[in-house]
């Protein structure tokens, strides 16, 4: 690999460039007009505008990324995460182009991005799944009865969705025919197919993942992380490892993930994330994210391995080198996604031209943004400015660092998740981890406000 | 009588609910206030446009998948 394209932008291009840059590989950022003078196009070798700034004209247009990919004579293509990271269409382009993608097979890609094969799939790996149908349900199935036997409340889910997206809740018997035909319209209008399942639904969550890693022989996971803390089913503040976790649980979960990627021929990395219920101390398998994810920072901090770095060697072709006992823990580790949005005001976005930056410092932290002060946040494409990652050797004291870092933190130009973050890490609830996925909404009137 | 019906975001304007979607509404039809006639994206959330006055929607000021500033005229009813 001498030349690589990042088909993506913001804090992942530049994440992206960097480690690329180490490796000694050229570096080409595709942009959007709103995007020709981005951070992340200071950083790259080369940079090549290929569209206006709706992401549908540039960063989705899949012949104008290609066309820059053999413009520029790269011959890699990175997608980064979200775009088109999970488009198997897309990945078949770039590798029938001749051109390697840092990815997953297009193979592996449909068969997570589609909710109920992989649902099925998980299932004949051994991974713990919720009470549910094993696959979409068909034209004449007794929903009724279906239902009766999972129990409720359940969601109905749409196949094709995923993220938190193609979800509705049931909570009584008389409500289920009425929302699955919602369901099936509403999947089939957003993603293109009316495929729904079920799947009982926990009332108090909290959201863990393992981060696995496979050369397509040797498979082994990097541990897990805990991403409860969102808002608008976003997350917005991760940990590494995932804390309280019975360790029979914590085993299983990972050795389970592990198989689910072998018996795939899983290639790259990729997370399986699950429901962990604190009561009952249940997990079970919501999807697999076929691409690098946001939190992969923690995971970093926490195994001292480069993520990116395993993306492109895997892609071209080396193997992995190391067996799970090569795998060592380290410490804790924070993840605080600073994003531009107002959390006094529904989180509305809040784009503008970023005036000073200022990000912390010291031992343990680290800072991987997509803007520095001078540089404009459009108002067209994702809120996340970046993240602040904070190690220390225990929990404990890496919630004092965070509080540390963050207070050093500030940005002016443009709203913040800064002080939002500043107060949920200072709650008894998170040094407790008494928090789910629905924490947020349920205490922000009670923060008061956050700037 | 003519009304503007202005942007008060900036983004994306999309004529459309969805790709392959029929347009909210067309120049020339009738239009009810309150009726959404397009969507308005910024950093991925959706806001709709809405017709402020019953009449006639005359024209389109942004295309489809134009950029528009806050303040911006997006369709002219009468």
């Amino acid at each position: 690999m001498q030349k690589l394209l990042i088909a993506n932008r913001g804090e992942i291009a530049v994440r992206i460039i960097r480690t690329a840059r180490e490796m000694g590989i050229t570096t080409v950022a595709v942009v959007s007009e709103a995007d020709k003078s981005s951070f992340a196009a200071d950083l790259a070798d080369e940079v090549i505008i290929i569209g206006p700034a709706p992401a549908g004209l540039s960063y989705l247009n899949h012949e104008a990324v290609l066309k820059a990919a053999l413009d520029s004579g790269s011959d890699a293509v990175h997608p980064g995460y979200g775009f088109l990271s999970e488009n198997a269409e897309f990945a078949r382009k770039v590798i029938a182009a001749g051109l390697t993608w840092v990815g997953p097979s297009p193979e592996s890609i449909e068969l997570m991005g589609d909710k109920s094969r992989a649902r099925r799939a998980a299932i004949d790996a051994g991974v713990p799944t919720l009470p549910g149908t094993e696959s979409a349900l068909q034209e004449g199935d007794d929903i009724d009865a279906i239902a009766a036997e999972i129990g409720f409340p359940l969601v109905v889910k749409a196949s094709a969705g995923g993220g938190g997206r193609g979800i509705r809740l049931v909570e009584d018997p008389s409500q289920l025919r009425g929302t699955v035909e919602i369901a099936q319209a509403e999947a089939l209008g957003a993603f293109n197919s009316s495929d729904v399942y079920f799947e009982k639904f926990v009332t108090r969550a909290r959201h863990v993942e393992v981060q696995v890693l496979g050369d397509g022989e040797t498979y082994v996971h990097l541990g897990d992380r805990d991403c409860s803390m969102q808002r608008r089913q976003q997350k917005i503040l991760e940990e590494a490892p995932a804390p309280g976790l019975p360790d029979a649980v914590r085993e299983r979960m990972r050795e389970s993930s592990v198989q689910l990627a072998r018996q795939a021929h899983y290639i790259g990395v990729g997370t399986v994330e699950f429901l962990y219920d604190p009561i009952s101390h249940e997990v079970a398998f919501i999807e697999m994210n076929t691409r690098i994810q946001v939190e992969h920072t923690i995971t970093e901090a926490i195994t001292g391995m480069d993520l990116v770095r395993e993306q492109l060697r895997i892609a071209a072709g080396e193997k992995l080198g190391l067996t799970q006992d090569d795998i060592h823990f380290s410490g804790h580790a924070l993840e605080f996604r600073i994003n531009a949005e107002d959390p006094d005001n529904k989180f509305m976005p809040s784009p503008g031209l970023i005036k000073t930056l200022n990000l912390p410092g010291g031992a343990g932290v680290r800072s991987d943004f997509g803007f520095i002060a001078g540089k404009t946040v459009a108002p067209f494409y994702d809120s996340l400015l970046g993240k602040i990652i904070v190690w220390a050797p225990t929990r404990e004291l890496a919630i004092a660092r965070a509080k540390r870092a963050l207070d050093e933190s500030s940005i002016e130009g443009v709203r913040s998740t800064i002080g939002l973050l500043t107060s949920l890490v200072g709650l008894d609830d998170f040094a407790e981890v008494n928090h789910h996925t629905k924490y947020i909404e349920s205490v922000l009137d009670a923060l008061g406000d956050t700037e | 009588m003519s009304h503007q019906i202005i942007s008060p975001l900036p983004g994306i304007f999309y004529r459309k609910p969805g790709p392959g979607k029929d347009p909210y509404v067309n120049e020339g039809d009738t239009v009810s206030a309150g009726q959404t006639i397009g969507l308005v994206e910024i950093m991925k959330q959706f806001s709709e446009v809405r017709a402020e006055f019953d009449g006639v929607l005359e024209s389109f000021e942004i295309e489809d998948f134009g950029v528009v500033n806050p303040g911006d005229v997006i369709a002219v009813t009468s």
